[in-house]
């Protein structure tokens, strides 16, 4: 398992070092002079070269790069053009409430999409699969920023129940983590189903069954742990796209998080902030890749067992 | 002067053959969203003679925010109401098709081709190539995919086609990986050996023998992913980095009607939303259709 | 006369699919007998209806399969008057199955000690220490060395002979009066098959339990059963006592199965039954195995023949007059590479 995990990490800090490059030629190539964007129309030369030289911006780019790094790893992120502060403060002081975000919508997709993947598989073909099937496929279809709106319709405007935007109490979450966490609770609905048919259809449940075992010891201690090891990558890689597609929700109820900090900082060319975002962002989701494959080995005695 | 029409009418028969060929291939199709595919590339394609008015234009006469024909304040001339500015809703979902479906559908013609080139070269070239490929693709893939492209479209500015690149650049990554592992498969099929053997170059073995088996695969991918791509476009048109207005565009219009939803003028987000998600479901029901068909022929070949 | 261990009395299990339109009679009124500590061989091709017959006495068909009729009792309790509650006691404790794939029949998830324990568990209420004694006590009779160890480690740490001795371990934690063994040895090395079999069989002596073997290998008949009884196209054929079946088989199907193996030395072309098994979805009026028969007779084609009973005691579905029909001894121990015995004619 040791060797495994190396492995895994290895490819982690490869990427993390692709993402960053990337993302530095990225913005360089294609955001003009930010000097000249900051300095604002019609200043002076003096003062577009002074603040190019206050940012750093004309020495060459491997130089731009290798400090950029440097101040990466000591965890410098660089200061906001538009706000003024550090980034990194910018950054942690938001994120705390895109992670609660993403925890809420986590939660709604999996108490909604595993269970009802479970007895869609385990009653397959009937009235409950069907339903299942198409809750699945609505998912993909209905965009969750459009959910979010409807919601916000339904009941903020009609109903008048819940409040329509910010961070408050509980109720200010509920819409947001609701419009997130739908897309995810279809595929993990999917997902379960088919992970969940393939192992009941294995000769090792076969003989659980054989053996007089109750249903729920078949069901539950059985053919659900096996059919779990492929939904748990899918909830790593769900994570992830959850990051995506929160900055649309946070912008639609103006959640205080990361992505409407990020959606701010590119309206503005507010480079560090972006490509701190950005930087951030990449590394939270590999490393939560990272923490999923250990999982991952662990739950696998298979893996766990070897080098 | 006997042999023209000898030579058309072979002609002819022969593209109606094909033709007949090609329909029963469609044996089968989920109906109900082939339809709906049909009417919107219908749409699309004749806008301007179907909206009844322009999309663009207050219509004249009529109020702002009007509810649908069928509630009181209502108008039939605007049948699904009308938006702040008292521009025709329907007609601008009539337009606003074309935006939707032309990015799309080159946004995944973008994606596709470099999955594929990427792909086949990792899968076919092998060693380095490969290492190196996949090395990026999954960086690429660690970058949020969304966040990404609304990064590349707020650089390059709005501009539809801007758009497309910035999708494409973003989506490919799929398509690269899957068919990398149907390229590894396909290497050792004799009909690839043989062109080996009888001294093709690379490329052409890559081109002329590789990609034409790939590509069921890549049609299949492609029709899965429309969607993606489409509600991609729709959120960034959302967020104001798609087309530029006054170009209808169904996320620009769910855009518009955020600030008179606190009011409840309902039919401006619920009317262009259910067609985003009219075409996404179609187009998931043709490319799992697509999936079935296409995989019991592959192993039949 | 005593109650015999299992009575299965004209079994008839059907698959009914495509909404009653096709209907697959995997299992067409099969009966017989088997005593306490008696070992039964089912035999035939694959398709016969054997696995179908085993999975009706445990009631564990897939959703298409259904039993039409009969009867299956077990010590005088019809198991098809059972509910589902009552069927779910029965399995593991009083009958158990031993599966053809040992790589595939345990969980991957779960160590050893774990999927052994289970059926002692659940049916014999066994805890804590007793549990654990059980289990090693268990791996002690299916001779796995080292049983405290073995019992910590997963299935993916073992070979597939022990895998399938795990197996068999299991079968007999809940202490089951009958086992049924469905092709246990066809996926083994053939080096560890006659180390399997010689377990069953000392196991058997050990606890007196019953068996049916599943198995399309007559070798292995030969030397594990008492009773035969072949079948094809979901009837038994002929049924008899393992002497009686290999000297004198009354049924040309068995006599072909048993012309089909090759004997060490012998020369001649191996002896193929001519034609195919037939599709249980169509089956022609008269006896089944009509199309591939070398004595067929009119009468085959138009009636389904029934048992026929002969002096020497056993029964088999055919219309050939007894007198038509002559083997000679077996001679010597069959070998499981079905390479030496063959009755000549």
């Amino acid at each position: 398992m040791r060797q495994f995990i190396v492995r895994r990490a290895v490819y982690s800090v490869i990427t993390l070092f692709l993402l960053s490059i990337t993302i530095f030629v990225a913005i360089r190539v294609t955001g003009g002079d930010p000097a000249q964007v900051m300095a604002g129309p019609g200043a002076r030369a003096e003062d577009v070269a002074r603040l190019r030289d206050e940012w750093g911006l004309d020495r060459s780019w491997p130089a731009q790069y290798f400090s950029f790094m440097s101040n990466v790893f000591t965890g410098e992120l660089g200061k906001s053009f538009n706000y003024g502060i550090p980034v990194r403060k910018l950054y942690f002081d938001r994120l705390p409430n895109s992670l609660q975000l993403a925890l809420a919508a986590s939660i709604v997709s999996i108490l909604v999409g595993i269970p009802a993947g479970i007895i869609s598989a385990v009653k397959v073909n009937s009235w409950w699969d069907q339903i299942g099937k198409i809750v699945a496929l609505l998912g993909l279809a209905i965009p969750s920023f459009w959910l979010g709106l409807l919601l916000m319709l339904l009941f903020s405007v009609w109903l008048g129940w819940l409040p329509t935007s910010g961070k408050g109490d509980l109720r200010h979450i509920i819409m947001p983590a609701l419009a997130l966490g739908w897309f995810f609770a279809a595929s993990l609905l999917r997902l379960t189903r088919s992970s969940m048919l393939e192992v009941m259809g294995s000769e090792y449940i076969k003989l659980t069954r054989l053996k007089g075992m109750p249903e729920h010891i078949v069901i539950v201690k059985h053919a659900f742990r096996n059919a779990l090891i492929p939904v748990l990558t899918l909830l790593g890689l769900n994570l992830m796209f959850m990051v995506n597609v929160a900055v649309v929700i946070e912008v639609i109820f103006a959640w205080p998080g990361i992505g409407s900090l990020l959606y701010g900082a590119i309206l503005q060319r507010d480079f560090p902030l972006v490509q701190g975002v950005v930087i951030m962002a990449g590394l939270m989701i590999v490393g939560v890749n990272l923490i999923v494959d250990i999982l991952y080995a662990y739950v696998d005695p298979r893996i766990r067992l070897t080098r | 002067m006997a042999t023209i029409p000898a030579v058309s009418i072979a002609n002819i028969a022969r593209v109606a053959g094909a033709l007949r060929q090609r329909a029963k291939l469609l044996q089968g199709a989920p109906l109900l969203a082939v339809f709906i595919l049909t009417v919107l590339v219908v749409a699309a394609i004749f806008a301007d003679l179907l909206a009844p008015h322009h999309p663009e234009i207050p219509v004249k006469g009529a109020k702002i925010l009007a509810p649908p024909f069928w509630m009181e304040g209502g108008s039939a001339s605007t049948p699904l109401g009308t938006d702040y500015q008292g521009r025709d809703v329907l007609s601008r979902i009539i337009f606003g098709t074309r935006v939707s479906l032309i990015v799309g559908i080159t946004g995944t013609l973008v994606a596709g081709s470099i999955g594929a080139i990427l792909g086949i070269t990792a899968g076919y070239l092998g060693k380095w190539f490969d290492q190196v490929i996949m090395r990026v693709t999954d960086a690429w893939m660690a970058m949020p995919a969304l966040i990404f492209a609304i990064f590349l479209a707020a650089m390059l500015g709005p501009s539809m086609w801007n758009i497309v690149i910035a999708l494409g650049v973003v989506y490919w990554t799929n398509y690269a990986r899957l068919i990398r592992g149907e390229v590894l498969s396909l290497r050792e099929r004799e009909f690839v050996k043989l062109a080996e053997v009888a001294g093709a170059s690379k490329l052409r073995i890559m081109v002329r023998h590789i990609l034409p088996n790939v590509m069921s695969t890549i049609m299949v991918l492609a029709s899965l992913t429309v969607g993606v791509v489409i509600i991609a476009e729709a959120a960034l048109s959302f967020l104001g980095l798609g087309v530029p207005p006054p170009q209808p565009a169904w996320g620009l219009m769910l855009a518009e009607a955020r600030a008179t939803l606190i009011v409840g003028k309902w039919w401006l987000t619920v009317f262009p939303g259910l067609c985003i998600v009219l075409v996404v479901l179609a187009s998931q029901l043709f490319g799992d259709w697509l999936r079935v068909r296409m995989d019991p022929q592959l192993r039949n070949r | 006369m005593s109650t015999p261990l299992l009575r299965v009395s004209d079994l008839r299990t059907y698959f009914i699919s495509f909404r009653g339109q096709r209907v697959v009679k995997a299992v067409d009124g099969v009966s017989f007998t088997l005593e306490q500590g008696e070992t039964l061989g089912l035999v035939g091709e694959s398709g016969c209806g054997k696995t179908t017959t085993c999975h009706s006495i445990f009631r564990v068909l897939p959703p298409a399969g259904q039993i039409i009729g009969g009867s299956i009792e077990l010590e005088g309790e019809d198991l098809l008057t059972k509910s589902p509650g009552e069927m779910r006691g029965i399995r593991g404790r009083d009958i158990a199955m031993i599966l053809q794939d040992p790589m595939a029949s345990l969980d991957p998830l779960f160590t050893i000690s774990d999927q052994v324990s289970e059926p002692a568990y659940f049916h014999r209420g066994l805890r804590r220490r007793a549990l654990k004694e059980r289990v090693t006590e268990l791996l002690h009779a299916v001779r796995i060395p080292s049983p405290a160890i073995r019992m910590r480690e997963y299935p993916h740490q073992m070979s597939g002979g022990m895998r399938q001795r795990i197996v068999g371990a299991i079968a007999l934690a809940g202490g089951p009066k009958l086992i049924v063994a469905d092709e246990p040895t066809t996926n083994l090395d053939v080096t560890i098959q006659l180390q399997y079999l010689n377990l069953l069989r000392d196991l058997q002596k050990e606890t007196g339990v019953a068996l049916i073997f599943v198995t399309h290998n007559l070798g292995i008949v030969a030397k594990m059963c008492d009773k035969v009884a072949v079948m094809y196209a979901g009837k038994i054929v002929e049924q008899g006592s393992v002497r009686e079946i290999y000297n004198s088989p009354e049924h040309p199907y068995t006599e072909a199965l048993l012309k089909s193996i090759p004997r060490l030395g012998d020369k001649a072309p191996l002896y193929v039954i001519p034609g195919q098994p037939p599709d249980l979805a169509s089956l022609p009026p008269g006896c089944a195995f009509y199309p591939r028969c070398p004595h067929v007779m009119e009468r085959c084609i138009a009636e389904e023949p029934e048992d026929v009973s002969f002096a020497n005691g056993h029964p088999a579905k055919c219309w050939l007059p007894f007198s038509s029909r002559t083997s000679d001894l077996v001679s010597g121990e069959p070998d499981l590479q079905q390479d030496k015995a063959r009755p000549s004619r």
